[in-house]
């Protein structure tokens, strides 16, 4: 496989960096790659500009860092002022249309969706926003498949809430699918 | 049934690591990048039947493993630079007493508090001159996790077999990323016991009386023995003593029984090593970035190596010696403003062809970096 650099930005409390590790850790146990997940700490447990890396491989991994990613998820306006020009050209841009006005044209492939507004219209909680954006970037990249998302959630996630992520990481897929070219 | 696989933080893998040596005593107080550890101790100690404790602050952390590596426990604290130097005094003292511990310092931006949130290396020198007095020491580091994990086995297996406080000098990019850990299985690693003495109830027991390997075997305090501990210089009995014999063997002792095993205490890897023309010397997690550069160079058909120490003391002078002897440059990359480099210097036969690629601004080196230093050396401007 092509190494996969992510780069998934928001506001602290969104899960951003929760979505993160649940990616890397479903390439490791679930689908025998290798992943490395960082982030960047600020001194705030809530509120700030969060960023999280995540570098997928099949062969090792040694910087850690992604300083190009070839995928660059943002859900605040802050993150993607801060962060989306220093996307890979050719790269994939997700953003969330409701948190997010995109105002430059970067070279890269751009995918607007509405992952907020269909979470809150399906679901109520936003806790489970992070899940639904993880469901829109598998649909859109083929990085690890959906199972192995699950199978993640399942040994983290509290058996009430388990549902209500299942939900969440089916509507990003749908939005994924139909974003696709 | 395959091997357990997880997906951890390095923190994490240095506690896998400590309870696979047989950690049963931690205590500790919580300080960034390093909390991870004595937050997951908590929760993993006490259904083994192990101890946490969290303590007033460090001074009082590293006194505590003390006591209870003399009663027999396996011991670790971890901390970071302001709480590494708030335990140089009981450091000493666990030198002075030979006591086996184990003291993690994952290392933060300093001096002071400094930046608690970002990388640095900045502790090498402190690790082995931040106590006062002659004394040897013992200081061991990884790059990943799986280094991590076999680095604190060894932390705690070369405590008890020279009965000497160990240093595990970590880093904020290491404790705090995550990647995979395999876990080995009981005995696949080695793991050393505590010695024991043969001297039974009733029988003198001389605390420092080397056996004829020249080990010295422990008695758990408050046991079947009464004995002195002391960090004054002491005789056999473990009594003070003003005796220029005694005091001369003492400090002589306590330097020996580590300097002179820097040849055996020597733990490294070797990447491309074989023809490298330039030699790169690195450790911990800028040993990531050296190795990422290494790997690209030699696709390009560049003769680059890297030699990484994950033994930082005593410093492994021979392995360098030998490892450079055909490069036409040694690049040492670390992040602070050259620690390493005069030990390199002394080691290598033609000093001024050490140079340092270093970062000190709180941000991981980037292969980049490293590449601009090349460039100079190589003659060909940044």
């Amino acid at each position: 496989m092509e190494r996969c650099r992510l780069v998934f930005s928001g506001s602290g409390g969104q899960g951003v960096i929760t979505a993160a590790i649940i990616l890397a850790e479903a390439a490791v146990l679930h689908e025998g790659l290798n992943a490395v997940q960082s982030q960047s700490y600020g001194a705030e447990a809530r509120g700030g500009a969060t960023r999280s890396d995540v570098i997928i491989a099949d062969t090792p991994i040694y910087y850690p860092k992604v300083l190009q990613p070839n995928v660059l998820v943002c859900l605040t306006q802050e993150a993607y002022n801060k962060f989306s020009s220093i996307i890979r050209p050719g790269g994939l841009l997700i953003t969330d249309s409701r948190y997010v006005k995109i105002q430059r044209k970067v070279d890269a492939l751009q995918r607007e969706l509405p992952l907020y507004r269909s979470v809150m219209e399906a679901i109520g909680r936003p806790i489970v926003f992070n899940i639904c954006m993880l469901g829109a970037l598998v649909a859109l990249t083929d990085l690890v498949r959906p199972e192995s998302i699950l199978k993640v959630l399942e040994s983290r996630v509290p058996p009430d809430f388990l549902e209500m992520n299942r939900r969440a990481l089916e509507i990003g897929m749908e939005l994924g699918k139909n974003a696709r070219v | 049934m395959g091997k357990t696989v997880k997906f951890v933080q390095g923190n994490e893998a240095c506690v896998e690591g400590a309870l696979y040596a047989g950690l049963n005593f931690y205590a500790g107080y919580p300080i960034t990048p390093s909390t991870e550890i004595a937050e997951l101790l908590s929760l993993k100690l006490p259904p083994r039947g192990g101890k946490f404790i969290q303590m007033e602050d460090e001074i009082a952390s590293l006194c505590a493993i003390i006591g209870a590596s003399l009663t027999g426990c396996k011991v670790m604290t971890a901390t970071s630079g302001p709480g590494f130097s708030l335990m140089q005094e009981a450091l000493g003292y666990a030198v002075m007493a030979e006591i086996p511990c184990v003291i993690v310092d994952v290392q933060r931006g300093g001096p002071s508090t400094g930046i608690p949130t970002h990388v640095s290396q900045g502790d090498l020198n402190q690790a082995r001159w931040g106590t006062h007095g002659d004394h040897a020491i013992i200081t061991l580091t990884a790059s990943n996790h799986q280094d991590v994990f076999a680095m604190t086995v060894e932390a705690f297996n070369l405590s008890e077999t020279y009965r000497t406080p160990v240093i595990l000098l970590f880093d904020e990019v290491v404790a705090h990323m995550r990647e995979k850990l395999i876990l080995p299985e009981p005995g696949e690693l080695h793991t050393v016991e505590r010695l024991k003495t043969s001297v039974k109830e009733g029988v003198d027991y001389h605390p420092y009386l080397p056996r004829e390997d020249g080990r010295l075997p422990m008695s758990d305090f408050g046991g079947v023995h009464r004995y002195n501990v002391t960090g004054l210089v002491h005789d056999m009995w473990g009594f003070p003593s003003t005796e220029p014999r005694v005091v001369h063997g003492l400090l002589r002792h306590l330097v020996d029984k580590i300097e002179n095993r820097a040849h055996e205490l020597a733990r490294f890897k070797e990447f491309h090593l074989e023809d490298a023309d330039i030699v790169l010397i690195s450790y911990g997690s800028s040993a990531r970035s050296a190795l990422h550069i290494v790997e690209e160079r030699r696709r390009r058909g560049e003769r680059l190596g890297l030699l990484e120490l994950q033994t930082l003391w005593p410093f492994p002078g021979d392995v360098v010696r030998t490892r450079c002897a055909r490069a036409r440059a040694v690049v040492v990359v670390e992040m602070n403003m050259g620690q390493m480099v005069p030990w390199v210097k002394l080691a290598v036969e033609r000093p001024d062809r050490v140079f340092l690629a270093n970062r000190i601004d709180g941000v991981f080196i980037t292969p980049a970096d490293i590449h601009n230093i090349l460039r100079i050396i190589q003659g060909r401007g940044v």
